[in-house]
């Protein structure tokens, strides 16, 4: 809700398991960042925050 | 017989008793062949009663393609927690368990208009260029 560019999605992984087995999702909660970053546990705020300023400037 | 049962409905009516502005709960669904669909719906279709700022539509995976399309859709049950502009807030599935703990905060959220984030977060976020899609795989329990 901070940005017209992002999109937060829950995904229950149970209902839809093709896209857990896309991401390889082995335990929850599992955060996906544009396809290809992939955080596994819960994440601080401060934490995704590094995470996706890391992935904005390569 | 519904999902959530009277004493929850009590104690989530009064969680949602200080909202202040409208939201809008964009449920996504279909009758046939979805696991979770009808329960999905019901259940948010009884938390939007207990709120006379919250306002339910509900619209079909399959026949209303210019709603699927406008909020960019790709799976069932699908529900989006929005005021006017889109809030980009996606839930997939049944928001139940910890997920419904979820789904109330980002009522208060929209409602508020305040997403609870640090100001450096925001700023980031502000200065966003491409698109950022995060996608959180959650079970209900």
């Amino acid at each position: 809700m901070e940005s017209p560019l992002v999109t937060a999605d829950m995904v229950e992984a149970t209902e839809f398991p093709h896209l857990s087995m896309k991401y390889k999702v082995q335990g929850v909660p599992r955060t996906v960042i544009n396809e290809d970053l992939h955080i596994e546990g819960a994440v601080p705020e401060q934490m995704l925050l590094q995470r996706i300023g890391e992935l904005l400037s390569p | 017989m519904g999902i959530l049962k009277d004493a929850d409905k009590e104690a989530i009516r009064k969680e949602l008793a200080g909202l202040t502005g409208p939201v809008r709960i964009i449920n996504f669904t279909q009758e046939m062949e979805c696991m979770y669909c009808r329960e999905t719906n019901e259940l948010l279709s009884e938390v939007a009663a207990l709120s006379d700022k919250i306002t339910m539509e509900t619209f079909d995976f399959v026949n209303d393609k210019d709603a699927v399309d406008k909020y960019k859709i790709d799976k069932i049950p699908a529900a989006i927690v929005t005021g006017d502009e889109d809030t980009g807030i996606r839930f997939y599935g049944i928001p139940s368990g910890y997920e419904f703990i979820s789904l109330l905060d980002s009522i208060k959220m929209v409602s508020a208009g305040q997403s609870d984030l640090s100001e450096k977060t925001k700023d980031l976020l502000k200065k966003l260029k491409q698109p950022l899609h995060l996608q959180v795989f959650v079970t209900p329990t």
